[in-house]
This record gives C-alpha cells, structure tokens and sequence, in this order.
C-alpha cells in the first residue's frame, strides 16, 4: 500500500538548511494498523504530511498502491488526497460556521461523489447521528474528533492519516477514539497510520515505528 | 446541478457570516452603480429632453439664408446680402427630389399703430405652406388661406408675444392696425412656441406674401429676380435630408454661377443636422457623467478587494482544511471568485433599485426628465459583477495557492 524508498526531506529555516528526514525507507501493507512514535522534532508528521501527499519529498520515491506520486503536481497530489486519503488532526480541524453534518459532507465535496445520506451514514458510524445539526462549538472534545473522523471516513477511503488524533482530548475521550478507530480498522480494512507518542495507543496497532532525528530507529511488532 | 450550486451556497455562507461587514462591502458597489444609474439616467433623460425640444421645431425642416460670400476676403454676415431668390425656391420645388414643401420669405422692418401703441418690428411676408412647414399652431383665428395669398388680402398673423404688446387682454381679431402706410386686418394670434435658434415665432407677424409685395417693393437682382430673405422647406423623408441638402447646395451654387474656387453665398440649416450635432454632444456629456460615477464604482471594487483579502487572510485554516480534504487550487478559487461575485451582483442589482428611486425622484422635482433605460441597468450590473471578477481574483488566487500545510498550522 505504502512505499517510502531513501526519502529525505530539507526545509530552508531562513538561510539554514533544515534536515527533517534522513532516509527513511518502510512498507505499509494494506489493511495494517501502524503507529509512528518518537520525541517531537523526530519527524512524524513530516512523515505523515508526506504520506498524506500534502508535502513533497525532496528526494526519494514514495509509491501508494504501487503508483509513484512524489513528483506528481499539487493538482494531482489532491486528487489523490481527495480520493484515497482521510485525515484526522490534533486539532479537529472543522469548519466552526458549519454544522456536525456540513463537516462531514465537506469531506464528500471534493471527491466528486456526495450526498446526505452518506455523511448521515459516518455520522452514525460514530454515534453521533443525533447530533448532526449541531456545530462544532456546541460539542465537546470527544464528539469534535468524531465529526472529523466521520468527515475523513465518509468518501471510504483506503488510507486513515491520524495526526496525535488524542492529543487534545481527555484519557476517557481519547480511548473512545481509538476504539473507533481500531474498530473502523478491523470491520472494514481501512489502512490506518497513527502518529502518537501515546505509549498505551500505539501498542493497540499491529506495528509500531520509532522515529528518532530523521530516521527510523526500531521497528517492533505487537 | 450540485456542482454549481455548491460554490454559491459556500459563498452565502461566507457572506452571512460577517453581515455588517458584508454590507459595508456591499454598500460600496451600491452607491458607485447607484452613481451610475442615476447620473446616467439624468443625462440620457436630459438629451432626449433637448432632442424632442429641437424635433418639435420640426425635423423635417430646412432653412436656407442667403450670407457669408467672401468678396475678396471680405466676408458679410449672414442675411447682408441679397442673394436669395423667390426664384431659386421655385427651382429647388421642381428640381429637387423628397422636398414636401417650399415657402420663400421675405422681411421687412415696418412701423405698426394700433390706437396709442406705436412700434417699429419685422414684418415678415410668407406663402400659406409657411404654417405647416413651420408647424404653427394657432390659438385664436386662423392663418391666411390660399384665396387671401392669391388676392393678396392685408391681412396679418401676429405672435403671441405681438399680440400682448399691442392689444394686451383684448381680443384682436377683425382689428385692424396701421402697418407702414397700409391698414391689415388681424385674422389669427399664434400659440406660444419655444424656440432654439434665437428667432422666436411669438415675435413674427407674418403677412401674405402677395400683400407684402403690394405694400412695399421687394428689391430685384440685376437678373430681375425678386430677392428673398429666406427660404424655409420641408423633406418627405428625414433620412434624406443629407442628399436634399447637398442637391440644394449644387442647384443654388448653379443657379448663382458660382465658380468652383467661390464659397456658398447662402446657407442651409437642417433641423437634422443640428438634432444629431446636439445629440453628439449630449451623449458626451452622459458618458462623462457616467465616467464620473464609474470611479465610485472603482472605489468599490477597491473595497472589495480589501475585502477578500482579509477574509482569505481570516480563513487561511478553512482553505488548509479543504485542500487537505482534496479541494484542488481551482476549487478554492473559484469558491472565492463567486463570493466576490455575489457580493458586487447583490450589490449592482440593490445599486440599480436605488439609482432608480434617486432618478424618480430627481423627474418628480420637474426640473429634470430622467430616463432609465436597459442599456444603463444592464451595462452596470455586469460592471459590477465584473468588478467582483476582476478585484477578487488576486485574493482568490493568493488563497488558492496557499501552502495546505502551512494553511493548517495557521491560528
């Protein structure tokens, strides 16, 4: 599914040269659960802005579904976003004027198919369909990240991007959500990567990848 | 259908977020194509004003005075000299084609008394036609008929102004009044007509003009043709008037044996060619009005601009948010395209109704006609719509090229 191959990514910090990613090279087969963890500025979500085809590499190959996409152009990388890949952040990330609903269907908006009944549809998948009328602001912590997990679920992708998805949530929300998300994994195969550094959430994916300095550093299966 | 619709509903969105300042952006587009509308309308209405007014002395009008010969550099005033000829009417009447009517006239300075009053004024002798040429409409009485001009009856039409001056609130007709050394008989007052060319009708007395060569002796050219002072005509089809004038011009030019290097001896006016010559210049003056109010419109589209740039600048999140969603640089684009475009349309068409409730209101003073036509609502709404078009679509694409990542980190 995923194919990193040498991928090295610099940022120019004002006049300095700033290496985030030093070669890093790893498959992620389709339908596995991966965690990526390490200490911030190990460059996790690089990795996954990468993988996300929201950034380019600046060199490397990265294949998903055996396509090579890291030279493709910003209006191809998000068709592909818009096709294949969901996104769940830190921060939620709704839109504050639209209801619960309204998010989700703006997750639909760009992949050509749409509807409702649809965004209905992953509303309920996290429980929330008695809540769709309302906005964001009018839901706690927990239920926001519900709303962008319905919005990133609502198009069926392949490919879940979790970025820190527990990281502003109380533990009790945040187990909620990974049990969403494990669940979501397991009935239908979607392919999920999950940046945490969450001990007890990355031991609830089959894989986890440690990332230290721009490198993967240990691998360990659970 | 979802694909247009969704842009616009996104737009609406937008826009009903920030009322006041949604309003304030769109009050700028009201009053710059409010502006426009009524200062156009002001203007077309007072050219169309100006044009009836000339059209109502009668398009279909030709005068021609005799004047303006250079004799060795020196060049007469119009009407000095005598060159016109009761005879060169004749030969325009039967030589050249779409002529309706023809009147020689000719005028003469003659003392009036009537009882006490006592005046010296132009006594101007016409054929019958002259009334219908002239488009003369009679407030008491009658004009002479063709029976008084060939007899060559004393009888006069006054102008109204004529008529106050030498019998007040009296009724003049059957009077009769001393004219030179004969005694005319007053058969019709004229009704009061404006006038463009300085020559006001409410001052004419007009006699026949078989009388008028009875009472005093009309001067003749060495050819022995009876000098006019004009001749005033009328064409079947207005849209000949160039080809009649220009027939004139030759038949004249022959007629007097000027050689080719001599200027005209006379004079034509057309009531044509001095409608399109104010028209031309009324329809400057509305374009420049126009123009006036175009640059508040241009202000704001500034505002527009400051507008969506703030509003892109406010909602860096919202376009991280959608790109990461698969929005692609032309959806984000567009998505501020049209909320631009909203804005100036809602804004052009509520600036059309009030520019349109401003002209009424100006027509209702009575001062000023108005005219709003299509042209104008048309012309403006889509100014305005392509202001919107033209000054969002630097923030739009300033928005559309955002770095998805750094638009998500945004606060």
């Amino acid at each position: 599914m995923i194919h990193l191959q040498d991928i090295t990514k610099v940022y120019l910090m004002g006049k300095r040269e700033l290496e985030v990613l030093r070669g890093i090279t790893l498959y992620i087969e389709k339908g596995e659960m991966v965690a990526i963890m390490g200490p911030s500025g190990s460059g996790k979500t690089t990795i996954l802005n990468l993988v996300g085809c929201l950034d380019k590499p600046t060199s490397g190959s990265y294949y998903l579904e055996d396509r090579e996409v890291s030279r493709l152009s910003s209006g191809e990388l998000a068709g592909i976003r818009g096709q294949k890949i969901g996104f769940v952040f830190q921060t939620f990330n709704l839109l504050p004027r639209l209801s619960a609903l309204a998010n989700v269907e703006l997750g639909l908006r760009y992949c050509g198919g749409g509807g409702r009944d649809r965004a209905m549809a992953a509303l309920d998948k996290v429980g929330l369909s008695d809540r769709a009328n309302h906005r964001p602001t009018e839901l706690s912590g927990g239920e926001q990240q519900r709303v962008a997990i319905a919005r990133a679920l609502a198009k069926n992708p392949p490919l879940i991007l979790a970025d820190e998805p527990t990281g502003n949530l109380d533990s009790h929300s945040g187990e909620e959500i990974i049990s969403i998300l494990t669940s979501l994994h397991a009935e239908q195969g979607i392919t999920l990567v999950v940046v945490t550094h969450e001990a007890n959430i990355a031991h609830q994916c089959q894989r986890i990848i440690h990332l230290k300095d721009g490198q993967v550093v240990a691998e360990e299966t659970v | 259908m979802k694909k247009w619709f969704e842009p616009l509903s996104t737009a609406w969105v937008g826009v009903a977020t920030h009322k006041l300042r949604s309003f304030l952006t769109i009050l700028g587009i009201v009053i710059g194509v409010g502006a426009v509308i009524s200062l156009m309308s002001i203007g077309k209405g007072a050219s169309a004003d100006i044009l009836s007014r000339i059209e109502g002395m009668g398009s279909d009008l030709i005068t021609i005075s005799p004047g303006a010969t250079g004799y060795g550099g020196v060049r007469s005033a119009a009407g000095s000299v005598r060159t016109l000829t009761q005879e060169d009417a004749i030969a325009i009447n039967e030589q050249v084609a779409y002529i309706n009517m023809v009147a020689p006239t000719y005028s003469t300075s003659l003392q009036l008394v009537v009882g006490g009053e006592n005046m010296n004024s132009q006594v101007t002798g016409v054929p019958p036609e002259y009334q219908d040429i002239q488009n003369l409409e009679i407030a008491y009485g009658s004009f002479f008929s063709d029976f008084d001009y060939q007899r060559g009856a004393k009888v006069v039409v006054l102008g109204s102004e004529v008529k106050e001056t030498l019998f007040g609130d009296n009724d003049p007709i059957g009077q009769q009044l001393r004219m030179g050394i004969n005694i005319v008989r007053v058969i019709g007052v004229l009704e009061s007509k404006a006038d463009m060319m300085g020559s006001s009708l409410d001052n004419a007395i007009l006699v026949p003009l078989t009388a008028m060569q009875q009472m005093v002796a009309q001067p003749r050219t060495s050819q022995g043709e009876r000098i006019v002072s004009s001749i005033v005509l009328t064409v079947s089809d207005e849209e000949q008037t160039d080809y009649v004038v220009e027939e004139i011009t030759s038949l004249l030019r022959d007629r007097h044996r000027l050689g080719p290097d001599v200027d005209d001896d006379f004079y034509i006016f057309s009531i044509q060619e001095i409608a399109e010559a104010v028209s031309a210049a009324t329809g400057t003056m509305t374009l420049l009005l126009g123009a006036i109010a175009a640059i508040s419109l241009l202000v704001g589209g500034i505002g527009v601009m400051n507008i969506m740039l703030v509003s892109v600048v406010e909602r860096t999140r919202e376009i991280g948010i959608r790109k990461a969603l698969g929005a692609r640089e032309r959806d984000i684009w567009i998505q501020f395209l049209v909320e631009a475009a909203f804005l100036t349309f809602a804004g052009g068409i509520i600036g059309v109704a009030a520019g349109w409730v401003v002209s009424y209101l100006v027509s209702s003073t009575g001062l000023i006609t108005t005219m709003v036509t299509a042209d104008i609502v048309i012309l403006a709404v889509s100014v305005s719509v392509s202001i919107g078009l033209i000054f969002g679509f630097y923030p739009a694409w300033h928005a559309s090229r955002l770095n998805p990542i750094d638009a998500l980190r945004a606060e």
